[in-house]
């Protein structure tokens, strides 16, 4: 829970007392947080709790108006915009696929930050692209146009082109909304794949509280701009706190799946507690 | 773009899973996973350039169209001629006649359009790009008549010639791309917006053109009427020289910001996320794109519809994404030289300015624009 600064091992990417805010509004104020190298920390809270305004603030869109994000032991604001995008890959929640592109070079912009004006297509950024390619199974869709698409091969598309990008440290700004349940699993199995077998890390910020807890190796609970709680999902996701957090009476028992946490909602009228054996209410 | 292994699906087959879907492709690119990625990269000692074949091969016609063009604009008319009298007239054998025909008249009005069109051309591709919508050319978003509007007050107000209205029709432009800007920009750059301001203003500056006109002398306001509808019929040689320099400046310029507005495209967001800041990238976009349409206005006021159009001829030729630069600028040249010819041919003996031929086609293809556009959003 506590980090020290000044700590950079196995932190690459830190808060450090970040004042996040957008023109006058401040939304999060003197936060720290640390991003353990190689976890999948997943943010959770309330919609408009400073989510997607932390993970704005860790990958360098907004700057902190005091406190510093630090990349690699040094100030993200003191890299190049590209150096930053060699070391860290975004995946924000809002995208606009260009009128007419394909799949294929749609992927290839994200080689972007490791071209020149001299070097603009090289073997690394076709390899870069094809293995991007695959490990999102589009490979068959390669060639077509990316308006055709479903929303979820859409959203692997460009979960592609953040690969293609290759950093190691990976942020979502939720991956999975506008997905149907499987296509849900399915975008966050990859990225546990990426985590396991590629030594991603992983920062997102996911709506599902069950989900988060099955996925998340660190789970950050925010509310008001500030982090309450983090840690091991087992530990983090207490009755209490999700009261706290959502406000919202619950039930936490073990996933019969996994044995992760999961988050039941209590009826408001109040009838004897049903069995814990009904799946995901939202 | 055809494929050797993999042939895309019919839309909505379902998605082929594989046993392990992270098996990477192989270094070479010749696993389970080769796809066709429609570029190949092309070094030359320490440079590697994309290569998209069709997008080459269109670049390539489309040059060889522009002279074909080009050369049939000048021989053909009311009045034929031969191949051969064109060279022996370029190659100063022809009769004075001739020579007075190809080299005086003909000839510049070619050239001249050709420029023109490629600035219009390239002009169109960036500000379709940056405001990402087709309809965020300077013609359709008032820069143009912006533009012939800092002519109309240099030369009927400030009394200048007509070197004093090309630099006032570049301020005219400038001024109308700073004022649409500043009103269209809020939490970064919404394309619709920027249409819609873009259409207000230029329908007030259009009121306010005509008001000059009507201010002016009578022998002034028939002087100024080329500031109204794009003309070409009285290009001749002088202006040639500085529109050649120019242009090809501020094409190079434009080819320079190719890639970065490529990524551009994508919202700002993910431009960010791949390392490209769009704030400063786009205020230098809109220079050199108003700067572009500006001297293409100076040099033949404003000529609509080929800005608007030539990017999108250009992007169903190549296929290919992106701002499509090159194959804008040349299909924008292209174009207007085919434009020009009609205006000069086909209402003898009378002639209409160029802006004319391109408003009436320019209208239907706006109307095309505007019904698939609002299709496309309600959909």
């Amino acid at each position: 829970m506590s980090t020290l600064s000044g700590d950079g091992t196995g932190q690459r990417l830190r808060a450090e007392a970040v004042t996040l805010g957008y023109d006058k509004r401040v939304i999060s104020e003197d936060l720290t947080l640390a991003v353990p190298d190689g976890s999948f920390t997943v943010i959770v809270g309330a919609n408009g709790c400073g989510k997607s305004t932390l993970l704005r603030g860790l990958a360098r869109l907004l700057k902190p108006r005091s406190g510093a994000v630090h990349l690699d032991g040094q100030a993200i604001q003191r890299y190049s915009s590209k150096e930053v995008a060699r070391r860290l890959g975004l995946l924000p929640q809002a995208q606009v696929a260009p009128d007419g592109i394909t799949v294929a070079d749609l992927v290839a912009r994200g080689r972007y930050p490791h071209q020149s004006l001299l070097r603009q297509w090289t073997r690394d950024d076709e390899e870069a692209v094809r293995e991007a390619l695959a490990a999102t199974d589009i490979g068959d869709l390669a060639e077509r146009l990316v308006d055709e698409l479903s929303g979820g091969q859409r959203q692997r598309v460009w979960l592609a082109m953040a690969l293609a990008q290759r950093t190691e440290i990976l942020l979502l700004d939720e991956p999975t909304t506008y997905l149907d349940i499987a296509h849900q699993v399915e975008v966050l199995d990859l990225c546990e794949r990426l985590r396991t077998e590629r030594g991603y890390t992983l920062v997102a910020v996911l709506h599902d509280l069950n989900l988060a807890c099955r996925y998340a190796t660190h789970l950050v609970a925010m509310k008001d701009g500030g982090v309450v709680a983090e840690g091991s999902p087992a530990d983090v996701i207490t009755e209490e706190l999700v009261e706290d957090v959502y406000g919202l009476a619950c039930r936490v028992v073990p996933d019969p799946e996994c044995g992760t946490p999961l988050v039941i909602p209590r009826k408001n009228v109040s009838t004897t507690p049903s069995a814990p054996s009904e799946e995901e209410t939202r | 773009m055809t494929t050797p292994r993999t042939s895309p699906p019919p839309v909505g087959a379902p998605v082929r899973r594989r046993a392990d879907p992270a098996d990477p492709a192989g270094p070479s690119g010749r696993g389970a996973g080769a796809v066709d990625l429609g570029v190949r990269s092309v070094r030359i000692g320490p440079v590697a350039l994309p290569v998209a074949p069709r997008s080459v091969l269109v670049v390539v016609l489309l040059l060889a169209l522009a002279v074909v063009v080009a050369v049939c604009s000048v021989l053909f008319g009311e009045i034929q001629m031969g191949f051969p009298r064109l060279v022996a007239t370029l190659s100063g054998e022809g009769s004075a006649f001739e020579d007075y025909l190809v080299m005086d008249s003909r000839l510049p009005r070619v050239v001249n359009a050709l420029l023109i069109g490629l600035a219009l051309g390239m002009s169109g591709s960036i500000f379709q790009t940056i405001s990402r919508n087709p309809l965020g050319s300077p013609d359709v978003i008032g820069f143009e008549t912006g533009a012939s509007t800092g002519g109309l007050v240099a030369l009927l107000v400030l009394g200048s010639g007509f070197a004093g209205a090309s630099v006032g029709a570049v301020i005219g432009g400038l001024a109308t791309a700073v004022v649409v800007y500043a009103l269209a920009l809020r939490n970064g750059l919404d394309g619709l917006r920027l249409v819609l301001i873009g259409v207000g203003l230029g329908a007030l500056l259009l009121s306010v053109n005509s008001m000059l006109i009507v201010q002016a002398d009578v022998y002034d306001a028939q002087e100024a009427g080329g500031w109204l509808v794009g003309n070409l019929a009285g290009a001749s040689w002088d202006g040639v020289g500085w529109l050649v320099v120019t242009v090809s400046v501020l094409c190079l310029a434009a080819v320079g910001l190719s890639r970065p507005l490529m990524i551009a495209e994508l919202a700002d967001d993910s431009a960010a996320g791949l390392g490209q800041r769009t704030d400063r990238l786009r205020m230098v976009a809109i220079a050199v794109g108003v700067l572009l349409s500006s001297i293409a206005v100076a040099a033949a006021g404003p000529i609509v519809f080929v800005a608007l159009s030539a990017p999108q001829i250009a992007r169903r030729l190549t296929g290919a994404s992106g701002p499509n630069l090159v194959t804008s600028g040349l299909t924008g040249a292209v174009v207007l030289v085919l434009a020009d010819h009609a205006a000069r041919e086909l209402f003898q003996p009378r002639q209409v300015p160029v802006g004319v031929v391109t408003g009436l086609i320019g209208g239907a293809f706006l109307a095309w624009l505007l019904t698939r556009e609002w299709r496309k959003g309600h959909a």
